[in-house]
């Protein structure tokens, strides 16, 4: 009755990319926050902000690239409340981030209101000619919509910048240590209110290729702790920008290996496999918030504390 | 009936998310905290001045714009204030999660003034036993819950396995795959019921049929579902059916050109062709009974499990890709169900191990399905623990 041959590798590695893409997306943006020393809890609500705002752009425009940008614009603009709370108004990080979440929940039912049982325009696969047709490597790699792609470069362009870039080390200089950069004459403040914008503008590519393009449609609360996952793969990666890529497709490739391992009829202790991302970001968030345990990770010296100027 | 499991506590992993709360629960914290300088007495007895409009109270598992369970439930409390007008108000707070948070959104309720709450998910339970002991003056009304450990208790049930047992017998006979898709949501007696129920019945019109079930271990989680969803149609399915709330699965089922059934409320737009019929959750005409008991002062606590006979179970409208023969089967079964002239579950039925259950005719008794643990012979895998 039960056959293994019926799963095919090559469909799920193929899905494994497609449902890793969204908390990769997110988790890249919150790498770049948390090296410039921020910690920003408010994933989640950011991206279903930009999972609405995206929606609602592509269907009144009928174009669903327009609505990834509006997603990107939606994100980041919602993160500029958290970075006025936390950079001008020097709030707490952690309840700011919370309480962003919390917004961006309720803001996002409210926008969304219209758009419930709404069809969005489909945004087509990329069209690699030849490629398409290898064999294995064709359907793996080849068959995507293009924010797959656009993911990955994303992490290579972040890698890039935090690396080899004069900014990006200005970056992680102001994650490090907050007060040497002051001294050397950096904008702490203008760094991390760049950083948080960013990562609020990949926070809403991420809801926007679930409600765009992975489910499609918008509903309430669709992102259902894909944000929270999202943070803890950050610190699983310990700020590693190739990390992040591996984590997630680790995380996608769990989701969809034990869905398809069910529907081929396997015996496998779902309920733990089911809950296995929720328990790991459990996990990495108690971890994450042990002051040794960050020191061993190698997370940046400065995250969650807050900074003042005159200080 | 054993006792809620330990696997609802998943839920916990997105508890920060679903601390969402309307504006009317943080009116109501300020006017808890400006009635705190009073005796809890006092405020009870303002409250329960006869000409004051009755409070009610709902908290949801999910978001009120699910197109799902909490949606039908949102639906009847605007049905009640359109029924009862000046005479009642009504709040809700959704997306609460089991245990403390929903103690705490009850207590807040019941300290405010409410006086009659619908908590309106299974995982309640013992959060609304717990609160009725303390406040007995308010009416507790606990949708699909079995605990009853105060005389302010009342538990009320649809019978959606009869729905099942309707789309069960469609996708029997429609699928050319014979191979049905089943999303799951949790391995409770409910969810295991409705599997049963659909499966029966699609044997019996088509002996070759095969049920796939994936659970997905949340009630409502879009990506997830749908991700299942194509799990399932990768595996030979070519008609899905769904005990989760989100409209995900229809809405790949019509991307791949596939049938699905609803759940919970009609999700034809979002699957127009797709979309063969759905098992709605009537809950107006039950609310409005009780609370208009508790407006006469004439409200008990109660044990209902209501079915298609007394319009808590529906259905969406039939599809016109259901052949004409199959959709008069279907009306026809609905009208046996109703009449009660036929039950879903009518022996002979063995167990999945193939020990005998019910006997040539004999119907189960409501104790077994509310406790069923097993799948009826016919079925592949297993029920997880």
């Amino acid at each position: 009755m039960i056959d293994l041959s019926s799963i095919n590798p090559v469909v799920l590695a193929a899905a494994l990319m497609v449902a890793a893409t969204p908390i990769l997306l997110a988790a890249i943006g919150e790498l770049v926050v948390e090296k410039a020393g921020v910690l920003n809890l408010g994933v989640e609500g950011m991206m279903i902000t930009g999972a609405v705002t995206g929606f609602a752009v592509a269907v009144m425009t009928r174009d669903p690239y327009l609505g990834l940008l509006a997603a990107a614009v939606g994100g980041a603009t919602i993160s500029l409340i958290f970075a006025v709370l936390t950079q001008v108004m020097m709030a707490n990080q952690v309840a700011s981030g919370l309480a962003l979440t919390l917004f961006g929940l309720g803001f996002s039912a409210l926008l969304g209101q219209g758009f419930v049982g709404v069809s969005p325009p489909r945004t087509p696969r990329l069209d690699f000619g030849w490629l398409t047709e290898l064999p294995v490597i064709g359907p793996i790699l080849f068959r995507h919509d293009p924010m797959v792609y656009v993911s990955l470069i994303l992490v290579a362009a972040v890698w890039y910048f935090l690396n080899y870039s004069r900014g990006g080390r200005i970056l992680r200089a102001v994650g490090e240590n907050h007060e040497a950069a002051h001294a050397l004459g950096y904008n702490v403040r203008r760094v991390r209110i760049l950083a948080i914008a960013f990562g609020g503008a990949c926070a809403g590519l991420g809801g926007a290729y679930l409600s765009l393009i992975r489910v499609p449609q918008w509903t309430e609360g669709m992102t259902a702790g894909a944000g929270w996952i999202a943070l803890a793969l950050v610190v699983f990666s310990s700020w590693r920008p190739w990390r992040v890529v591996l984590g997630a497709y680790l995380f996608g490739g769990i989701i969809v290996l034990q869905l398809n391992l069910q529907a081929a009829g396997f015996r496998i202790p779902v309920e733990y496999l089911a809950m296995s991302p929720y328990l790991v970001t459990i996990l990495v968030l108690v971890v994450m918030s042990s002051g040794r345990a960050r020191k061993t990770l190698a997370a940046p010296g400065s995250l969650g504390r807050p900074f003042h100027a005159s200080g | 009936m054993p006792p809620a499991k330990a696997g609802f506590s998943n839920h916990a992993g997105n508890n920060l998310t679903k601390a969402r709360i309307n504006r009317e629960t943080f009116m109501h914290r300020r006017h808890l905290l400006a009635a705190s300088a009073l005796t809890l007495g006092v405020a009870a007895a303002g409250a329960a001045l006869a000409d004051d409009p009755l409070q009610i109270g709902f908290i949801y598992i999910g978001p009120v714009g699910d197109h799902g369970w909490t949606f039908t439930h949102d639906k009847a409390r605007l049905d009640v204030e359109e029924h009862f007008g000046d005479r009642v108000t009504t709040t809700y707070v959704e997306n609460v999660a089991y245990g403390a948070d929903a103690e705490r959104v009850m207590t807040q309720m019941a300290l405010s003034g409410v006086e009659m709450i619908f908590a309106t998910s299974f995982g309640y339970g013992p959060d609304v036993n717990a609160v009725a002991q303390r406040f007995p003056d308010v009416a507790f009304e606990h949708a699909t819950g079995y605990i009853q450990e105060a005389p302010n208790v009342s538990l009320y049930n649809a019978r959606f396995y009869e729905g099942r047992a309707v789309i069960g017998h469609i996708a029997g006979k429609m699928t050319e795959t014979n191979t049905i898709g089943y999303i799951a949501s949790f391995p409770i007696p409910e969810v295991v019921m409705g599997i049963n129920s659909a499966f029966l019945h699609a044997r019996e019109v088509n002996p070759d049929v095969q049920f796939r079930v994936v659970w997905v271990y949340s009630w409502y989680d879009p990506a997830q579902e749908a991700a299942a969803a194509e799990a399932l149609i990768e595996q030979g399915a070519d008609i899905l059916m769904q005990h989760t709330d989100s409209t995900a699965p229809v809405t790949v089922a019509q991307d791949r050109g596939i049938y699905a059934f609803g759940q919970a409320s009609d999700m034809t737009s979002f699957a127009p062709e797709s979309h063969l019929t759905a098992i709605l959750d009537e809950w107006g005409p039950y609310y409005i009974e009780r609370v208009q008991a508790k407006l006469d002062g004439e409200w008990e606590a109660g044990d209902v499990w209501h079915g298609i006979d007394d319009g808590m179970v529906g259905f969406a409208p039939f599809n016109d890709a259901i052949p004409e023969d199959v959709r008069a089967e279907a009306e026809d079964m609905i009208e046996r169900i109703s009449s009660g002239e036929y039950h879903p579950f009518t022996g002979p039925i063995n167990r999945q191990d193939g020990t005998p259950w019910l006997e040539d005719g004999e119907t189960a008794p409501d104790g077994d399905l509310l406790g069923m643990d097993f799948y009826v012979e016919g079925m592949t895998g297993s029920v997880p623990n």
